[in-house]
């Protein structure tokens, strides 16, 4: 979600095979940048391949462009990756959330499992939660919102959904993401 | 390192995940869409609506449809977004390079030519249903085409699910000595029918006209459809705090980190790619 010159991602931690729960600590959002955070829902081996592959294209770009990326370069970068594997497609929906240019502009954009990409202004959501997800955002988001509130309305949103969710839960990480750095809380949500 | 074209490797993984395992593969977004496209006497119009929907639920309900393949040659496109975003991609940079290497102002008949014979070497598998208008040094010129490789030269177009819609109204209004306000007025009215009548198609209308040497995108030209009626005045308000926090980490920028919390933190690094 997006706020005043400030981005959130939030996710839970729940690695399952269908309804069996086998991790609790599955992280699935990543930092690429000081600008840029990447989270990936979906099929776990993709999700471990992709973090690899991102890994080491990102160090490529860092040693040959000698800048960082911008979150609007990154995801087009993954969304032609995707599109790669058009016929026999990773399974995933990533979300990449950044800050862009000098003023620190919210950059959101979403793809679908094959690199469609869009770039909503308020918030992207992904995962087996997503239609609970998109409805609880949709009510409370504000335009402009400081860090502060951006982290509680990203917070409630998340633990609604998931609430509603069963494969989704047993805990999650939230991220808030401004020009002077990261701060990561995790929350307590229902194990069940 | 990866080379150009398409990657097999994973697809017989993904058979095996979805008939033995039942895997729920997640759905692409599709542009349900109406697209429309009228030939009137100095140029092009091109007409798009905006939605984009994944399944039921609209995926963006703001997108943009019609791509630029090369300063007056535009093309509409309906089908799976990422397919219409990276045909209409592929060719616009092919035109590109053939332009430069012969020295020559492209022409609508090329990227004709391009992108039929791109589709049908997919047979169909590439969903991407065109309208393809522009003007060059012959003329004006608009086509359709289809996921095979099919294509149609035609005065007025409509593709997409709200085609039929659309069609109607370009039926009724279209007479071939068309002006421009006339002809824009005419393909606002047909993406309007489908926008209305469709449910694969909605939002906003974007309008693109091309005349010889002259280009106008008139985006979101129509956003009579955006404006919610029934959104609640004061938004819900959550006080700081009001979530609780197991535990809080804060990186700042200059590499520098400091841990809130003493005690040994669960919170797994935030991976550094």
């Amino acid at each position: 979600m997006a706020g005043k010159n400030c981005v959130a991602i939030a996710g839970d931690t729940r690695f399952g095979v269908r309804n069996q729960t086998v991790a609790l600590d599955s992280n699935r959002i990543f930092k690429i940048n000081n600008r840029t955070l990447f989270g990936m829902t979906g099929l776990n081996t993709d999700i471990l391949t992709l973090r690899e592959s991102f890994k080491f294209q990102m160090n490529l770009y860092n040693l040959e462009e000698e800048r960082e990326i911008s979150p609007k370069t990154f995801a087009h970068n993954v969304a032609q990756t995707l599109y790669s594997k058009r016929f026999g497609p990773y399974f995933i929906t990533p979300i990449i959330a950044g800050l862009e240019g000098e003023d620190y502009t919210p950059f959101l954009c979403a793809t679908d499992l094959i690199g469609a990409m869009e770039f909503p202004k308020s918030f992207v959501v992904a995962g087996t939660g997503e239609e609970s997800l998109m409805g609880v955002c949709e009510t409370f988001y504000k335009e402009n919102m400081e860090p502060d509130e951006l982290f509680e309305v990203v917070s409630q949103c998340l633990l609604a959904a998931v609430d509603r969710d069963a494969l989704s839960g047993w805990g999650s990480v939230v991220h808030v993401l401004t020009k002077d750095g990261i701060t990561t809380k995790r929350l307590r949500t229902r194990k069940d | 390192m990866q080379k150009g074209g398409f990657n097999f490797d994973l697809y017989q993984r993904n058979v095996e995940l979805i008939e033995k395992n039942n895997y729920k593969v997640p759905k692409t977004t599709k542009t349900g869409t109406t697209i429309v496209g009228v030939v009137f006497s100095d140029g092009v119009v091109l007409g798009a609506d905006t939605r984009a929907t994944s399944g039921p639920i609209v995926a963006d309900p703001n997108c943009e449809k019609i791509h630029r393949i090369s300063d007056y040659i535009w093309c509409a496109g309906a089908g799976t977004a990422a397919d219409t975003e990276n045909t209409t991609g592929m060719i616009s940079l092919q035109l590109e390079l053939l332009s430069l290497s012969t020295g020559r102002s492209p022409r609508v008949r090329t990227a004709l030519t391009l992108l039929k014979n791109f589709l049908f070497r997919y047979h169909g598998y590439i969903s991407a249903a065109l309208v393809l208008g522009g003007v060059d040094f012959t003329g004006p010129h608009l086509h359709m085409i289809h996921p095979h490789g099919s294509t149609s030269t035609l005065p007025y177009i409509s593709m997409g699910s709200g085609s039929l819609a659309a069609m109607a109204v370009l039926e009724t209004g279209y007479n071939s000595k068309m002006g421009e306000e006339d002809a824009k007025s005419l393909v606002h009215q047909a993406i309007l029918s489908g926008i209305l009548n469709d449910l694969g198609s909605g939002g906003n209308v974007d309008l693109c006209v091309i005349k010889h040497k002259s280009m106008e995108f008139f985006r979101n030209i129509d956003t009579t459809n955006s404006k919610r009626k029934f959104r609640k005045k004061l938004p819900y308000m959550f006080k700081s705090g009001s979530t609780k926090i197991l535990e809080k980490q804060i990186k700042e920028k200059m590499e520098k980190m400091e841990i809130v919390n003493e005690k040994e933190s669960q919170i797994e690094e935030l991976e550094e790619l």
